[in-house]
Formats: structure tokens, C-alpha cells, sequence
């Protein structure tokens, strides 16, 4: 039972009822219209077609699930927080607070959306979608389990999927730039200036404990790295290159210590100050969400993905271990300030970057040695 | 980068009350500087003119919202050296005791701002949750709990309420208990050295000449403190130490706070054993004589001087307010300049800026 045959069945399911309307009801209407609605009818369940709708249903079932965990990381996040500080975070909405992020969607989303008279109209609305949909665009790489992946008909998942999902993480950086520029507003400004700096320092070290992975797997793929790691998980004998990475995925999905684009102190929220309403609900629902495609994605590369024991789903493996890692990026949260933009170059360029080469080098070595 | 001036303020997280700081900047590197202040100028010393010295008690609170008892002693002090007024020995113990606790509870304030402001919330949530404590007792004294108008010209208002010593010396004991989870929390994270250490250097000769006082004089390595070199009330029956850094930066106006909460707690301690027993408050005249007279207490926040000018009426002809940060803000440039606009937040936090008192 994978992703594929359930969204295939469903949109299998709803094509049939379209051609029955088409053909079997509207189809009794008398030629040439008649003939003209039956010729809808079998063209809409045609195998193109079908395979159209049905991946258009894996991308819907891929979201709701992402959204879904979003909803629960950004509770756990706010009822770990609040304990790390001696608080008691949410508790009116729902049962120990679990429906305040809906509450707060929804006061988002009646709120008036403000488009300041001086912005760069155009840029001002494309950043929005390049954020939202750029981060969107990395879940459809990340499998929970073999099964729950997007496929295409004959069972093959999206080619290269890990340098698709950085390619498309690295995307956010320019959408901040824009969305900075084009706001006409100095905090904006420097906001956006810092998110361009803050990816420089960040991006390489990352990509190179990556390569580690690719270099002990051989292979760009979710699936192959994951199954790679039967015996040993990645982030045992690479442990160096996991401290890298997790360190640069905080620097990616902008928290703190590493929030210096929307650093709220000095910059009233950085490059998201002159939204309102829904959109800044978007940005802060979207930055939760890469936070969790960050946590797959290190979960995937370093520990094991969904291998387990076999009395919890994989599925389920997959999302213990994500939140784990998100659980640390809480921590880290609770611990740490904000550091500066000139020290996030010096920290990326003059410590995790020799620390990502040695780690190469330690992959190297394990390969050469034919341990893995 | 071409260089832009930025408005931080009047509406900004970084301002803690409503001023401007004006910040030319190169990139994100500071080129100048200007703090403008006003907006929240309430006319305090015109008041102070009309109304009478009893009247003039609960405004005095409404000086600083951070220290409000601070100021309201000052006033009270200022009138009776005016009136020349001898006030109960056990009256100046719980005044000292009172002072104390309310620079514990304003020290608290500053650090939860100031970890706020470098993006550590968790600083800020446990220093708000101590500061309740200090409050309460201050509440507990006077029955409010932020403007407390609880000096009066004479003596304090009411004496302790019952068991109030056995509070005290609980609210110390936690508090001192408490002391390391807080400084660890700073102290073992290289990313508050980092933000901190070698940042907004004030050398020792351009505060002395820039006026400033307090704290941020303090951790520039000068040891000047009112109440050992002048001591008020009955700080020359007190033992405890003035505490001084060498470091000049945003790190030594921190390790001097929370020294100086320590040394609070000693003097919360000394001041209930040594209190002794009688009147808290004496009969005053209502009516001040045609001549001036001066009070200078060690604010939270630095040097607080009230200068009064009596014309043998009920009314203060003037009334001066010599507030701390009104001069320590003019060495924000000084301490700005060749800083990063990310610096902005731990020098501006690290001096404790308090706008009722500045613009009065």
C-alpha cells in the first residue's frame, strides 16, 4: 500500500464519475453535443489524465501531512519552550492548548492585508509566493517511508531528491532579498542583506557533510541513502558532520541562534515587517514548516530515516526521529542567544567549514576502509 | 554600501520607553550617531512648582517606572534636608532595606530586558519571575506594586507589616539560591561572550568626563558609589563592597549588576538584624523655609541628585531632577561608534535606559 496506488484509486474513483456524467448523463443529449460530452467523458479517464489528477492528489496528501506535523511542532515547540522557561506556554484553546495555533490562524487570517503605498508592487507580492512555495516544493522529495513517497506510475521517486531539496532550500535566501528590496524600508533592507550573508556562510559547510553521505552511499537518493544505513546509522561514524549539519539547518530555516533576518530587537522582524495579516502568517507557518523538512532531512541523512524496529509503522519511526531533532533545535532555541551577522561568517567559514572538510575526510576513510 | 540614517525609535524594541537613537550606518557599521529624547517629556519640574511638598510624594514614584521608590525617597530626603528633619533611626533602616529591594527588582528588570533584547527569552521569563518576589514584598509594604509612594517627608509611611523580616530574609535566601541558575545561564554561553565581551567600550576618562554614573561608570572601572562616599540614611553602618569592572564593555555593566544584586541581598540582611525598634515617621511642617538644599541618592541606574529651592511657602519654588540617564545617553556615541547596527541592542540594553526619568 504506498502513496501512489491510494491517490491512483481515489483519483481513478472521481474520473469514473466524471465520465458517468459526461457520457452516461450528458451523453443521451442528441448529437453533435451529446458526442462532444461522451468524447470528455473517455478522455477524462484516460491514463494520462488519471496519472495527472493522481499526482496532483500525492502533492494534496503530502501537504495535509506536513501541515499536520507542522500544527503539532509548533505546539510542542511552544509547551517545550514555555517549560524551558519556566512558563506554562498555551492552555485555554483545546485540550493542554493544542488548538491556539488554529485560533491564531484564524486571527491572521480576518486580519486587513496592508500593502504599503511606497513598495515595489511586484516584488513585494512574488517574494511571498517564492518563500511559500519554494518551501513547499521541498516536501515533494521527502519520503516518511518507501511507500509514502510521490512517485510517478511506474513506482520511481523524483531523480536526485537530495540535491533537488537543497537546491530548492537555497531558493528562500533570494525571496527574502526581493521581498527586503522591494519593501522600501531600511530594517527590511539590512534584513535581506543579512539573509544573503547568512547563506553564504551557512550553505557550504552543510553541502559538504552532504557529500559525506553521498560519498559513503553513492547515490543521490532518499531511498538509497536510508537503506544504506541497515547496519550503522550515518550519524555514528559521521557524528562531526551531524553537529555540522544540524548546526547550518538552524542557520537554513532562520532560528535562533541564526534568526539574523528577522532579528526582532534591532530590526522590528527584519524583512517581514511591512506585511500584515495573513501573508506574515504564511511566512511564520512556512518557516515551521522548513523547520520540519530540515528535521526530515537530517532524520533521512544521518539517523536511519524510518528504519526501526518493526512494531511501529515506519511512518511513525520517521516522525519520532524528526521530532527529536526538532527537539534539540528547541533547546538550542531555549539556550542561546542571537549571534551576530559578522560572527555567523566567522563561525561558518572559519569553524564549520574545516570541521565539514574533516568529516569529509572521515567519510573518505570509512569508505576507503571499506567499513560501510 | 552607501551610507543611510536609521530611526531606531520612537517605536522600536530597542528603545525601552520612547526616545529616537538616529544611527548613520556604512553597511551594518555604525558612522555616527545622535539620541534624541522628548517624547515622553511630561512637564514633571512645572508640576513639582505647584503643588505642594506633600502633594509633590506620589508624582516623585512616577519619575522612573522601573525604580519608582528610588526617586520618591530621594524627594523625601531632598525636602527634609531642606526642613531640616531628623528622621527615626528605624525609619532609615527600612527605608535602606526598601531602597535595596527595589534595586534588586529594577537590576532583575534590566537583565530581562536585557536578554530579551539579544534574543534570549528564557533570561527574560526568569528574571521576570524573580523580580515578582521583590515586588511582592515592596507590595507587601506599601500596597502597590509598581508606584509605591511609600517615603513621606518624616519617616516612611507604616511600619512593617507582620512578619515582613521573615519575608525578607526568604526572599533573599531564594533569591541567593537562584543567583548561579541565572548567571549560568549567561555565563556559560559563548554566545553571550561573544554578544558582549569587548562591545560599546566606554574608557574610564570618557565617562568621568561624559558625567556618567552608576553601573556603567562602575564597570568602567572607576569606583564611585553615593552611598560609600556619601552615604545617606544609614549606608555608613552597612557593610558591603562597591563593585567595579575592569572590562569597560557591555560584558563588565552585566558581571557588575548582578555583583551588585549580591550585594544588595547583604545589605537586605545587615538592614533587618541592625533595625531597631520605635517611630517610623515624625510630625513635619507643612511649610518649607526660603532656602535651597540638595539630595543625592545611587539610583539603579546611576547618580540621582534632587535640588530644591523652598520661598518659605508650602509650594518648592524649583525643584531640580538631576536624572542619571539624561547624561549617560549623551555617551552613546561615544559607545556606538565603529559598532555593528546588531551592537545597537546590547549597548543601548546594557545601560538600562529608562525614558520617565530622562525626559521627566
Amino acid at each position: 500500500m504506498n502513496l501512489w496506488d491510494v491517490s491512483y484509486a481515489i483519483s481513478k474513483f472521481l474520473m469514473d464519475i466524471v465520465n458517468f456524467i459526461f457520457s452516461g448523463i450528458l451523453g443521451l443529449i442528441p448529437d453533435p453535443v451529446g458526442s462532444f460530452f461522451e468524447g470528455i467523458g473517455s478522455w477524462s479517464v484516460s491514463a494520462g489524465v488519471v496519472n495527472f489528477i493522481t499526482m496532483l492528489l500525492e502533492a494534496l496528501i503530502i501537504i495535509i501531512v506536513a501541515l499536520l506535523n507542522v500544527i503539532i511542532l509548533i505546539w510542542i515547540e511552544r509547551k517545550i519552550l514555555a517549560r524551558i522557561m519556566d512558563s506554562r506556554g498555551p492552555f485555554y484553546v483545546g485540550p493542554i492548548g493544542f488548538f491556539q495555533n488554529i485560533a491564531d490562524g484564524a486571527k491572521l487570517f480576518v486580519k486587513q492585508i496592508i500593502i504599503p503605498r511606497k513598495v515595489d508592487k511586484f516584488g513585494y507580492q512574488i517574494a511571498p509566493l517564492i518563500f511559500v512555495g519554494s518551501s513547499f516544493l521541498i516536501l515533494s522529495v521527502i519520503p516518511l517511508s518507501p511507500g509514502f513517497a510521490v512517485t510517478d506510475s511506474n513506482g520511481l521517486t523524483i531523480p536526485g531528491g537530495i540535491l533537488f531539496a537543497f537546491a530548492v532550500f537555497a531558493i528562500a535566501p533570494f525571496s527574502i532579498l526581493v521581498a527586503g528590496w522591494s519593501e522600501n524600508n531600511k530594517y527590511t533592507l539590512i534584513g535581506g542583506m543579512r539573509s544573503a550573508a547568512q547563506m553564504m556562510s551557512y550553505e557550504i559547510p552543510m553541502l559538504l557533510t552532504v557529500a559525506s553521505v553521498f560519498l559513503l552511499v553513492g547515490s543521490f537518493e532518499f531511498s538509497d541513502v536510508v537503506s544504506a544505513q541497515q547496519n550503522i546509522w550515518f550519524g555514528i561514524p559521521l557524528f562531526l558532520g551531524l553537529i555540522v549539519f544540524i548546526a547550518c539547518m538552524i542557520a537554513e530555516v532562520e532560528r535562533i541562534p541564526f534568526d539574523l533576518p528577522e532579528a526582532e530587537a534591532e530590526l522590528v522582524e527584519g524583512w517581514t515587517t511591512e506585511y500584515c495579516g495573513m501573508r506574515f502568517g504564511f511566512f511564520m507557518f512556512t518557516e515551521y514548516m522548513r523547520g520540519y523538512a530540515g528535521c526530515g532531512i537530517a532524520t533521512l541523512l544521518f539517523l536511519g530515516g524510518w528504519l526501526g524496529p518493526d512494531f511501529i509503522p515506519d511512518e511513525i519511526w520517521f516522525l519520532i526521529k524528526a521530532y527529536i531533532v526538532f527537539l534539540v533545535f528547541i533547546f538550542i532555541r531555549g539556550a542561546l542567544p542571537r549571534i551576530r551577522t559578522d560572527q555567523i561568517l566567522d563561525l561558518g567559514w572559519k569553524r564549520l567549514l574545516p570541521l565539514a572538510v574533516l568529516n569529509l575526510l572521515i567519510a573518505v576513510a570509512i569508505k576507503a576502509a571499506g567499513w560501510i | 554600501m552607501a551610507e543611510m540614517w536609521i530611526n531606531m525609535g520612537p517605536q522600536h524594541p530597542m528603545t525601552h520607553g520612547l526616545w529616537n537613537l538616529r544611527v548613520k550606518v556604512d553597511g551594518e557599521v555604525i558612522v555616527d550617531a545622535m539620541p534624541e529624547i522628548g517624547y515622553l517629556h511630561r512637564g514633571m519640574e512645572k508640576i513639582f512648582e505647584n503643588k505642594t511638598y506633600t502633594q509633590i510624594g506620589p508624582i516623585t514614584d512616577r519619575l522612573c517606572y522601573g525604580s519608582s521608590f528610588t526617586w520618591n525617597h530621594l524627594y523625601c530626603m531632598t525636602v527634609e534636608n531642606l526642613m531640616d528633619l531628623e528622621i527615626p533611626e528605624r525609619a532609615k533602616y527600612i527605608r535602606v532595606a526598601a531602597i535595596e529591594i527595589q534595586r534588586i527588582a529594577s537590576h532583575l528588570m534590566w537583565i530581562a530586558a536585557f536578554a530579551a533584547d539579544l534574543g534570549l527569552l528564557t533570561g527574560f521569563l526568569w528574571a521576570m519571575r524573580d523580580r515578582e518576589i521583590f515586588i511582592d514584598l515592596l507590595q507587601a509594604l506599601s500596597g502597590s506594586r509598581l508606584t509605591y509612594n511609600y517615603a513621606r517627608i518624616g519617616g516612611v509611611t507604616a511600619d512593617f507589616p507582620p512578619d515582613f523580616e521573615r519575608d525578607c530574609i526568604r526572599a533573599v535566601d531564594y533569591f541567593e539560591k537562584k543567583m548561579p541558575e541565572h548567571e549560568s545561564l549567561y555565563d556559560s554561553s559563548k554566545i553571550f561572550h561573544m554578544r558582549t565581551r569587548g562591545i560599546g567600550v566606554l574608557s574610564r576618562e570618557d565617562a568621568i568626563n561624559l558625567g556618567v554614573t552608576g553601573p556603567t561608570l562602575r564597570a568602567s572601572n572607576a569606583k564611585l558609589d553615593v552611598r560609600k562616599d556619601r552615604p545617606y540614611e544609614v549606608y555608613d553602618e552597612i557593610d558591603f563592597e562597591v563593585q567595579c569592572h575592569t572590562d569597560c564593555d557591555c560584558w563588565g555593566r552585566y558581571r557588575v549588576r548582578m555583583n551588585e544584586m549580591r550585594e544588595s541581598c547583604k545589605i537586605i540582611r545587615q538592614a533587618i538584624a541592625k533595625m531597631p525598634k520605635g517611630p517610623v515617621r515624625v510630625k513635619t511642617p507643612l511649610i518649607g523655609p526660603a532656602r535651597d538644599a540638595i539630595g543625592v541618592v545611587e539610583d539603579p541606574r546611576g547618580e540621582g541628585i534632587m535640588y530644591v529651592i523652598g520661598d518659605g511657602t508650602d509650594r518648592p519654588y524649583r525643584l531640580k531632577v538631576r536624572s542619571p540617564l539624561f547624561v549617560i545617553l549623551s555617551a552613546a556615541k561615544p559607545m556606538l561608534l565603529g559598532y555593528k547596527v546588531a551592537d545597537v541592542v546590547a549597548i543601548m540594553g546594557s545601560i538600562d535606559v529608562c525614558m520617565g526619568e530622562t525626559d521627566k
